[in-house]
């Protein structure tokens, strides 16, 4: 399963668990518009770091916080520096 | 220097038991009639000992409960050595205590490297010795406080305030035999001692490397009738498949929160045993028993309570106590735990609910999920509740969105027949149909065995 799509069923499943109505998932979704609230955010990226091994949130310093669904899931697209 | 009434020593108190011709001390290796624990000495002379401040650091329980019994009313001071304590611990212990004599367990030339005290090893109790006639001092009792990352605080007692709790056990069918998993060189397990001296009673000591169910068998054996451990002691106690070889007539808990799954547990597998938990701790004494069989307590326990034995009170969430069994102080530091009306801050956070108190969990040990806040214990008394689970632990988990994540960890029951997956899932379940969101954990692990201290309580990494 590509990255993109392991994030998008993630997102999906922590939204039902929630009891969240997700916006449609696009690119262009401002996350904040999403559905989601921080504790969704939270154990996504929890679960991702058990499913990838990766933090992005927490590999520098200096990270740039997501505005959209497509930056957030190029931050797990690209390798770290 | 007050002279207490010469009754109150141990051996002023085991005078007054009555007869103790049928009731014995149990180590794990060896046992002595309580009747020679009363009158023998293992000293020379035991006068060599009036006025000193003495550290017990034997080997073993059963050596440690006869020292306490010779040298109280005679020693200034007795500095129970709880096993286990680094060479750094037991230095400084040794100097905040003013520490003049050691009596050491098998190994003499280790004790030999702490500074200039005196150290003397403990023989058989076999001399004989007079009864209690020497005229008798009031002897601190001294306490480690377990549990801290930092060097033991050294917390001070008397024989007066230790034993202010305790009413004699009424027996049942069978004569009282008391054992706990505790180690007596520690206040919760020192309760279980000193309740079988003022009973005159059988003890059963437990030993830190006796595997469980080896200590169940010897407690069989012994015909143990009242039993008292932590909840994580008789967690465990649950999984053992000799657990069925006990048939005690009182259960009791102290130490933890006890949780109503565990306290049913308890009670169907030693039916008809009455199951009970204490409220105690080092600092602020023992403060209440709860016998009704429910998590918690009474709201009238603290309502009722101006004018009492023990006084409670309730200051921002937390349980505050004023006995004479409190504690006096820590040793070398000023007074930290009294607050400005003599009462001690116990640091257990409680919650009402309805006509009862509910204990929530410690102040310290609270995980902060985007402010919002969880007791460890608190989702742990939920995850219990489940058929498979026999204990839990939870604890926090780093993330950079919440600052924490709740995280649990369970050991499953032995006769637990679902999948490990299937179990997962339906415990979080449980958790989103009990608890709010934050509190849920975000991941559930199986493991095989949860940590305990030497003291008897689940290891959290805060403390």
């Amino acid at each position: 399963m590509s990255v993109r799509s392991s994030i998008l069923t993630a997102i999906e499943e922590i939204a039902a668990a929630q009891k969240k109505n997700l916006a449609p998932l696009t690119d262009d979704l401002a996350l904040t518009n999403s559905g989601l609230d921080s504790l969704c955010f939270a154990l996504l990226v929890a679960r991702l770091e058990d499913e990838t091994g990766r933090d992005p949130f927490s590999e520098s310093d200096e990270v740039s916080f997501p505005i959209t669904l497509g930056e957030f899931i190029a931050l797990y697209e690209h390798a770290p520096a | 220097m007050n002279m207490p009434p010469p009754e109150v020593t141990l051996r002023g108190i085991l005078a007054q038991a009555g007869d103790l011709s049928a009731s014995m001390l149990h180590g794990a290796g060896r046992s002595v009639p309580l009747e020679a624990a009363a009158r023998s000495t293992g000293f020379e002379r035991r006068e060599d000992f009036r006025d000193c401040s003495v550290l017990i650091a034997a080997d073993d329980q059963l050596t440690t409960a006869l020292i306490l019994i010779e040298l109280d009313g005679i020693a200034r001071r007795v500095v129970l050595c709880p096993p286990g304590l680094t060479e750094e611990h037991l230095g400084s212990i040794i100097r905040q205590a003013e520490i003049d004599t050691i009596i050491c367990g098998n190994d003499p030339a280790e004790c030999s490297k702490h500074g200039t005290a005196r150290v003397i090893s403990y023989g058989e109790p076999n001399r004989s010795a007079s009864l209690a006639t020497e005229p008798a001092r009031e002897t601190e009792w001294i306490l480690t406080t377990s549990g801290t990352t930092g060097a033991p605080k050294l917390v001070t007692h008397t024989l007066l305030g230790l034993v202010g709790a305790i009413r004699p056990t009424r027996a049942g069918a069978r004569p009282v035999a008391w054992a706990t998993f505790y180690d007596i060189r520690r206040y919760g397990g020192l309760q279980i001692f000193l309740r079988a001296m003022v009973d005159g009673s059988s003890m059963i000591l437990s030993h830190a490397d006796e595997p469980l169910d080896t200590h169940l068998q010897r407690l069989a054996r012994c015909s143990v009738t009242h039993i008292s451990g932590t909840p994580s002691h008789w967690r465990r106690v649950l999984m053992s498949p000799k657990r069925s070889l006990i048939t005690p007539e009182y259960v009791r808990l102290s130490g933890e929160i006890a949780d109503q799954a565990l306290l049913n547990a308890l009670k169907e597998a030693f039916a008809p045993a009455g199951v009970s938990h204490a409220y105690a701790s080092t600092e602020a004494g023992v403060a209440f028993n709860v016998v009704d069989g429910l998590e918690g307590f009474p709201v009238s326990f603290v309502s009722q309570s101006r004018g009492a034995d023990v006084e409670m009170k309730v200051v921002d969430g937390s349980l505050r106590i004023r006995s004479d069994r409190t504690a006096r102080g820590y040793i070398g530091i000023p007074d930290q735990f009294h607050d400005s009306d003599g009462f001690v801050e116990t640091g257990d956070m409680v919650e009402q609910r309805g006509s009862r108190y509910h204990f929530v969990g410690r102040r310290g040990g609270i995980i902060n999920v985007g402010g919002l806040k969880v007791h460890p214990e608190q989702v742990e008394s939920i995850i219990n509740t489940h058929p498979a689970v026999r204990m839990s632990r939870v604890s926090a988990r780093k993330s950079p969105i919440t600052g924490a994540l709740v995280q649990a960890e369970i050991v499953l029951d032995r006769e637990a027949s679902a999948g490990a997956a299937a179990i997962e899932a339906e415990i979080s379940a449980l958790c989103r149909a009990k608890l709010p969101p934050h509190q849920v954990p975000s991941r559930v692990t199986i493991v095989d065995q949860l940590a305990v201290t030497s003291g008897g309580k689940l290891v959290r990494r805060n403390g």
